[in-house]
């Protein structure tokens, strides 16, 4: 049931990708990337990082998706004007870098020690709201910090730039 | 109990379609949605090492990449919106933008 489990969020997770890729139009793209997060969701679940499944589906798939969502459709493009979505003289470079990063993760992954090493045992509140609360307002306070100034600056670059005039 | 190196053949597997995406796709929401697959892609591989290793380090730094994640999107939908308002069809094409300043 565990393995059941695994291969179909990641058999769900990798087929959306590819139909992102592969679509025409942009929002069937978002649609499908969607798909794609809520499967990396059970995966994340399965890796007992409850927290992070939950903030994942509300900030990725919810925020930022809905935001790709606004701006596609605030563009209103028509339909002659997604042009030629997928370029032939790239597909070969595409496919061969594809096959090298392919090849190395296999490599790294067989070649590492992982398989070998005996499983840390786990306390049982790992990845919990309250374990990744605690850990990020002690250990991590100031990384946190950072994020905050990140995100201003963020906010603060996004309106100079869609702004008509300053 | 799924060993961890099917979650990082998992998130190889989503991070080269990403790239993939990156160098054949021609429009500019899909390449940045893309860039977004790749993130997405790195975080499962961290979570999925956080897990092993038992560090919660690992989740803390996917709490920071999703902030990164969030305020790459802003910005650069920003910037897609000032380059449809610069160039006013077919902009949606990355190779009709080859000017740094119009």
């Amino acid at each position: 049931m565990d393995t059941f489990v695994f291969f179909a969020a990641a058999a769900i997770a990798i087929s959306a990708s590819i139909l992102v890729i592969t679509q025409r139009n942009p929002i069937s793209s978002v649609m499908y990337l969607v798909t794609s997060f809520v499967a990396q969701v059970i995966l994340f679940i399965k890796l007992s990082a409850a927290f992070l499944a939950m903030l994942q589906i509300i900030v990725y798939a919810g925020a930022i998706m809905v935001l790709f969502l606004f701006v596609i459709m605030l563009l209103n493009l028509r339909r002659e004007e997604y042009g030629k979505d997928i370029k032939m003289r790239y597909k070969p470079i595409a496919v061969a870098f594809a096959i090298v990063l392919l090849l190395e993760v296999v490599v790294i992954v067989n070649g590492s020690e992982l398989a070998h090493r005996a499983q840390a045992s786990l306390p049982a509140d790992f990845g919990s709201v309250k374990a990744v609360g605690v850990e990020l307002f002690t250990h991590y306070l100031y990384p946190f910090e950072l994020t905050s100034v990140l995100l201003i600056v963020a906010v603060l670059g996004a309106v100079v730039m869609a702004k008509r005039s300053l | 109990m799924v060993p961890i190196e099917w979650y990082l053949i998992v998130a190889g597997t989503i991070f080269t379609i990403g790239m993939i995406g990156v160098i054949i796709a021609r429009n500019v929401m899909i390449i940045f949605m893309s860039v977004e697959l790749m993130l997405n892609a790195a975080n499962l591989a961290i979570v999925a090492f956080s897990r092993e290793l038992a560090v919660m380090g690992g989740q803390i730094m996917v709490f920071v990449v999703m902030t990164v994640a969030a305020a790459e999107a802003a910005v650069g939908l920003a910037i897609i919106l000032a380059l449809f308002r610069v160039r006013d069809t077919d902009s949606a094409n990355i190779d009709h933008v080859n000017l740094l300043k119009w």
